[in-house]
């Protein structure tokens, strides 16, 4: 672009101001903002061309660089956010129903957790009311009001506004320790949609105690202060003696299946199961989701960061901001896994004097205490910031959630990656459920046509995955997780995979990230980024499932095989004797051949030993963590019966019974004949 | 079928019959009924140089009933036998197809068939012809006829007079079961047969008149020819003494086709006996020809992986270790090009009538 010729110079001038008007008039128009931010940072450069000495003012379109400098002003992250809704998740109806109900939901178990209480969540989507008109098939419906109440610790009255109305607030962000939140955007960002999308402020519920008034808001965002906004604000009586409810009204989509808010809430489900959680869906039905583990997973304890994990920008930060007043005692004051000794051993590398004062530090000597601390040998990172599902809980979220007749799940130890302990989960539940197998059997049987063939099913394995126990819904193929499970070779253990595909077959991959800072690939939290370290523990937990799914579906083949075996030689033999006896033109002792005949296959197939092996078809074969449903019963870690427990105060109405319900318990009842 | 006629039963019928004894004294015994077949497979051929056929050796392989493997393989056995004696008792022939519908039905209290398709009942087939050395007629199957003749020969077939010299462009039909009883050769005027692999060409040189003008007979199999056909190329080359030339494409399977015809086939080696004809000849298309006739490399088709792979293997067949046939292979796989007979079009459409056969035969440019 940089060329000499005056002319070229004058068509380069111009450009930026023909460019900035249309831009102006537009954002006038939409927002009845003055000007568009964003606008600025794009015209600046072409203000330093024209104020290079040679340039000559072209008439029409000439700006000063102080009337540039006029426009030129600070951004606040609500604007910018409300433009660019879809890093935040919003970017279609349907994601953002998905987006509003998620936020919410994590936000109220992040909250009840930390207090030490098992969540009891209500989540209610309807079709939001229309002014008189009849309202539309949820389907159909365009407009959804979100109602999710929680029985946390409630939030005190004056943080309710800043909480619910602006974003980059919150208790999450400024500390390492493991939760579902990170930032302090998602419930305001909601928040947020709702206001751009219906005008409707969002409706806060709160109390935080029996003794406690119950506190009612309305609040918005001020998206230009990124201030919230009151409409109103009063105590009201409320039913729950403890808890938050947050209801808002939004544009949206309810669409069920694949990244569904009922697929959220089910895999919610799965990896919570300390949690009891109600969904009264748009088409209102209820489904609960009952609570089969009754203690909470170990609180994570919050840490500091480990040296290794540091940025250099965050390290001259710390170095600027610190209280401590010599270097070594920065270092070890400051993170995690350095002691005094340690702390020495870095200024040393560093040629710095452990008694340097921190603020001084900077340029080529933060440079090298950079590197030394990166060239230093560091313990890893405590573990205790990270508290994972845990095998049990895993086993028992997918055999309340997924019909299947095996279950198996892993937690590896801790690991590290970037300086951030994590931990890799993984489950896995394979299988039909003995139900619907009784049912294939029962299915009537049609003589097969030439071309057909029995099994015709060809399903692909499903894979969940979590990360901080929220499920991951979008962007499967960009995440660690995914690519694990393609990484991994199924067919070793007795399950078909065709090149650079998903397993096939009735089975369901569970696998679930823990950390203290989990790295996505985008704003809104929906791919694992591709860490070595991450994969690799992925990997190995993978490898451990499938080795177990291995020996459950060899032993269960093999049982099979023998059944079968003896099965085809009396077929056989029906067949051989009627074929013989037209040969010998009918004159033949049937009966006499047929017996013979099966005298020898009994003594072929092992005889009696072939009935053991069947009747005891399959136990728990000494597999860990696992559990193996047979139409008897499920055998191995099958967790004791949910307890329902309507006395605690949770959401008001207790749900009728469901399917859920019921089918927990027929199995409780199969448990007990067992 | 129970009711079986009061005739006497066949030779045939009583070998079929066997099968049933095998298993009764199996049973009796307490031993696990076993069929000894013969394996058709290159394993198991001799390449006799001398007589210029092949040969099958004598290895067996066990069928068993109580053998997971083997057991559905040896019921199906015994049911195609049973099929095969229902048509010995009466007297009827049928196909491969029809004997596999006639098998075929669902086992009590299963949903397994007795075959899933036809390609379970061919070979089986095949396995008793071997087993019981009885021949595929003598078994009452026959084929498709799959095969046309056209030429001064003249025939009877169930008593009609069949000239071959009167039946125009289409010719007669060979039947697949051509032996003396069927058909009778009543008179051959012919110089020499000559077989060609493709209908098309067939066609053309039928079209052409090329049998009158050159005096031989026009045979054809459309691709790899049926057992009638070759019986009956044989039975011409034998009881006429008129020399056979074989007309393929260039390309391995047609120097298959050329090798079955001439030496017998690897699956069928039993029955070489009876339809090879050592002396047959190969006249093209070789793959010295495009050069000779100047057929553009542009007419050529790039071998793929499984044409070169199965000339790899044709280069190592007993049968093709003569010096020229192993210059013939090899030429064609430096050039790594096949031709089909019809692109010979490219120089003319009648190229092959007019140019290319009657320079062959002259300058008897052939293999053998």
């Amino acid at each position: 672009m940089a060329k000499r010729k005056p002319k070229s110079k004058a068509a380069v001038k111009s450009r930026p101001a023909r460019k900035s008007k249309p831009e102006l008039k537009s954002k006038a128009k939409s927002k009845a903002k003055p000007e568009a931010a964003t606008a600025s940072p794009a015209a600046d450069p072409k203000a330093a061309e024209v104020k290079t000495p040679e340039a000559k003012p072209a008439k029409p379109a000439t700006i000063s660089a102080v009337e540039m400098g006029a426009r030129q002003r600070e951004i606040s992250v609500s604007e910018f956010f409300t433009k660019n809704r879809h890093l935040l998740g919003f970017d279609n109806p349907r994601k953002a129903l998905l987006t509003c109900v998620k936020e919410a939901v994590d936000n109220a178990l992040d909250a009840a957790e930390e207090a030490g209480i098992l969540p009891d969540v209500l989540v209610n989507v309807e079709v939001a009311a229309t002014n008189g008109a009849p309202p539309p098939s949820p389907s159909q419906a365009t407009r959804f009001r979100i109602t999710i109440t929680d029985n946390g610790p409630g939030i005190v009255r004056q943080q309710i506004p800043p909480i619910f109305a602006k974003l980059l607030y919150g208790s999450k962000f400024h500390r390492l320790r493991m939760s579902r939140g990170q930032q302090g955007i998602g419930i305001s960002a909601a928040g947020m949609y709702a206001q751009l999308t219906t005008g409707k402020p969002v409706q806060i519920t709160s109390r935080t105690g029996a003794r406690a008034a119950a506190h009612y808001f309305e609040v918005q965002i001020d998206t230009k202060k990124n201030e919230p906004r009151i409409f109103e604000n009063k105590k009201i009586d409320w039913e729950h003696e403890r808890g938050t409810q947050v209801a808002m009204e939004i544009d949206g989509r309810y669409q069920k299946g694949r990244a569904s808010v009922d697929e959220f809430l089910e895999q919610v489900a799965i990896a919570n199961p300390h949690v009891r959680l109600v969904y009264r869906t748009p088409e209102s039905e209820t489904k609960e989701y009952a609570r089969t583990i009754e203690e909470l997973p170990p609180q994570p304890k919050e840490i500091k960061p480990h040296p290794y994990g540091i940025e250099f920008g965050v390290l001259l930060r710390m170095l600027h901001d610190t209280k401590s007043h010599w270097l070594s005692g920065f270092l070890a004051s400051e993170f995690s896994r350095v002691s005094s000794a340690v702390a020495q051993e870095i200024c040393a590398t560093a040629k710095l004097s452990p008694n340097a004062k921190p603020r001084n530090i900077h340029g080529a000597d933060a440079e090298a205490l950079y590197k030394a601390i990166q060239s230093t040998k560091i313990m890893a990172p405590p573990s205790n910031s990270i508290s994972p599902i845990g095998e049990k809980a895993i086993l028992h979220g997918l055999y309340q959630q997924i019909k299947g007749d095996f279950y198996t799940a892993v937690t590896r130890s801790p690991a590290v990656y970037r300086g951030n302990p994590f931990i890799i989960e993984a489950g896995l539940a394979f299988g039909k459920g003995p139900e619907q197998t009784a049912q294939t059997l029962e299915a009537p049987e049609v003589p097969l046509a030439e071309g057909e063939q029995q099994d015709d099913d060809n399903e692909l394995a499903r894979v969940i995955r979590y990360a901080n126990r929220v499920p991951l819904l979008y962007q499967q193929s960009a995440c660690a997780a995914y690519k694990s499970v393609l990484e991994t070779s199924w067919r070793n253990y007795g399950v078909a995979q065709s090149r650079g595909a998903l397993p096939a077959g009735p089975m369901v991959v569970f696998v679930h990230m823990a950390s203290v800072w989990v790295p996505f690939t985008s704003e809104s939290k929906e791919a694992i980024a591709d860490y070595d370290e991450i994969r690799k523990e992925m990997r190995l937990a993978l490898q451990e499932c499938g080795r177990r799914l291995g020996v459950f579906l060899r032993k269960r083949e093999r049982a099979k095989s023998e059944f079968r075996r003896r099965n085809i030689f009396e077929l056989y033999i029906e067949e051989v004797v009627e074929a013989c006896a037209r040969l010998k033109g009918g004159k033949l002792a049937k009966e006499k051949l047929r017996s013979q005949l099966q005298k020898i296959a009994l003594k072929r197939t092992g005889g009696a030993k072939t009935d053991e092996i069947l009747g005891h078809e399959s136990g728990p074969e000494g597999l860990p963590h696992s559990i193996i449903v047979t139409p008897e019963g499920p055998e191995g870690e099958a967790p004791v019966s949910p307890r329902a427990d309507p006395s605690k105060g949770g959401p008001p109405e207790e749900a009728a019974p469901t399917k859920e319900t019921t089918k927990a318990a027929k199995r409780k009842t199969k448990r007990k004949k067992r | 079928m129970a009711k079986a006629s009061a005739k006497k039963p066949t030779a045939v019928e009583k070998k079929l019959v066997g099968v049933a004894d095998t298993v009764i004294l199996a049973a009796d015994r307490s031993r696990d009924p076993a069929l000894s077949i013969p394996v058709r497979s290159l394993a198991n051929i001799n390449f006799n140089e001398k007589r210029g056929i092949i040969e099958m050796g004598k290895r067996k392989q066990e069928r068993t009933l109580f053998n997971v493997g083997m057991a559905k393989k040896f019921m199906q056995t015994v049911l195609v036998a049973d099929a095969l004696a229902e048509l010995q008792r009466a007297n009827l022939t049928t196909s491969l197809r029809e004997i596999y519908y006639r098998t075929k039905h669902t086992m009590q209290d299963s949903n397994e068939n007795t075959f899933d398709g036809q390609n379970e009942s061919d070979p089986l087939i095949e396995d008793l012809e071997v087993t019981l050395t009885a021949l595929r007629e003598e078994l009452h199957v026959r084929a498709e006829n799959a095969g046309s003749i056209v030429g001064p020969v003249v025939l009877t077939d169930d008593g009609d007079r069949v000239d071959c010299a009167r039946l125009g462009k289409g010719g007669y039909s060979v039947p697949s079961i051509v032996e003396p009883e069927f058909i009778q050769i009543k008179r051959c005027t012919a110089d020499f047969v000559l077989l060609v692999e493709k209908g098309t060409q067939w066609n053309r040189l039928s079209e052409d008149k090329f049998w009158r003008r050159y005096n031989c007979v026009l045979l054809t199999g459309n691709g790899q020819p049926p057992r009638g056909v070759r019986r009956l190329a044989r039975r011409l080359h034998e009881e006429h003494g008129l020399p056979v030339y074989v007309l393929v494409d260039n390309d391995p399977w047609g120097y298959y086709i050329y090798s079955v015809v001439k030496q017998g086939s690897i699956n069928l080696a039993f029955e070489s006996e009876r339809m090879a004809i050592p002396k047959a000849k190969f006249i093209g298309l070789s793959s010295a020809d495009p050069e000779t006739y100047g057929l553009p490399r542009n007419v050529g088709i790039k071998l793929n992986d499984k044409d070169v792979d199965r000339a790899k293997e044709l280069i190592n067949y007993r049968w093709f270790q003569k010096k020229e046939w192993q210059e013939e292979i090899k030429r064609m796989l430096a050039t790594g090009l096949k031709y089909e007979l019809d692109a010979l079009a490219n120089k003319d459409f009648r190229y092959l009538t007019k140019t290319y056969l009657p320079k062959k035969l002259k300058e008897r440019d052939w293999l053998d």
